[in-house]
């Protein structure tokens, strides 16, 4: 009888710990961010057309001339990268430099894109079946990444890039060794 | 008289809409492109086609992430699935598809379970369940029968 009631109450004591446990999980926002798992790894091979005319496109060689970069990954259907051109244009003028690769886009659209939205890239790749996104590990619209000279990558900003992140985009790029 | 100039009203809507619809369709999609070649083509070799098929069920879409690839329309998962199918029709084998995506975007990318540091008690405690029942149903059992003797 005894040992019958201890088990009952070790039951609801696990039962408790449970609901305590959902609890907790269900409080914590939902993180949606899928991180590559391409940090600290070589760039993969690509050599990807110019996006827009006058511009050169992007091979993976470009990115391993010792020269660290950023490498944005955009599009002109995206709405968040429209958000975020102020802080690249910040990040250029803060002595980055940044190449773009455009997913699934037209040439008229991303020079249209440009036209309004200012062009701080100094090469635009374009990707037209998400390839180089794929083999970047990258999920989504727009994606930054740290290129160190050797063409590593070193860091993944996910999302569009606030005012608050330029800093450690800076960092990083520091870091990387520019 | 009437009614035929009714009918002749409405066919006319009817082609203004046509010829408007697949000016606006366009704008509501995601992006202007096309589908990547083998998005929504079946390979031609119908082995390898359910290979692929079986791959892409078990892999997650990631733009809508409750879904496998094969179930989503987004282009993404379009582009991914392309990049299964050629890369089964250029003889890898499915496995090998699975890890470069793993290699990638971690487990997350695919849902068959594996066991690892982190989801080795998912595999380890449905055992010991099995186990702890097994001892307990031989003590009863084992008592009862000693009872009778």
């Amino acid at each position: 009888m005894r040992r019958l009631r201890i088990f009952l109450w070790a039951m609801v004591a696990v039962v408790g710990s449970l609901f305590a446990l959902f609890a907790y999980q269900l409080s914590q926002p939902k993180d949606e961010f899928i991180e590559s798992a391409m940090i600290g790894e070589p760039l993969p091979e690509f050599d990807l057309r110019p996006a827009v005319e006058g511009q050169p496109g992007l091979a993976n060689t470009d990115l391993a001339d010792g020269k660290p970069r950023l490498v944005n990954i955009f599009a002109s259907w995206c709405v968040p990268c429209r958000a975020e051109a102020p802080q690249l244009e910040t990040l250029r003028q803060s002595g980055a430099e940044l190449v773009g690769i455009a997913i699934r886009d037209r040439p008229e659209d991303v020079a249209a894109f440009l036209q309004v939205y200012g062009n701080p890239f100094t090469a635009i790749g374009a990707d037209d079946i998400s390839e180089v996104q794929l083999a970047l590990g990258s999920s989504g619209v727009p994606e930054t990444f740290v290129i160190d000279g050797r063409g590593v990558i070193t860091y993944q900003h996910i999302g569009d890039i606030r005012p608050e992140h330029v800093q450690t985009l800076l960092h990083e790029l520091r870091e990387a060794g520019a | 008289m009437v009614s035929r100039l009714r009918s002749t009203r409405t066919v006319c809507w009817l082609v203004i809409l046509a010829s408007v619809t697949p000016f606006t369709a366009p704008a509501l999609a995601q992006d202007s492109l096309p589908p990547a070649p083998y998005a929504y083509q079946q390979l031609e070799d119908p082995a390898l086609e359910a290979k692929a098929t079986d791959l892409m069920h078990t892999l997650r879409c990631l733009k809508c992430q409750s879904q496998s690839i094969a179930d989503s329309d987004a282009p993404m998962a379009g582009d991914m699935r392309h990049q299964v199918r050629t890369r089964i029709a250029a003889g890898e084998e499915p496995e090998e598809v699975r890890q470069w995506l793993v290699d990638r975007y971690g487990d997350y990318v695919s849902y068959q379970p594996r066991v690892t540091a982190s989801t080795w008690p998912l595999f380890a405690i449905p055992v010991l369940v099995v186990l702890l029942a097994g001892f307990i149903l031989r003590g009863r059992l084992g008592r009862k029968k000693g009872d009778a003797e």
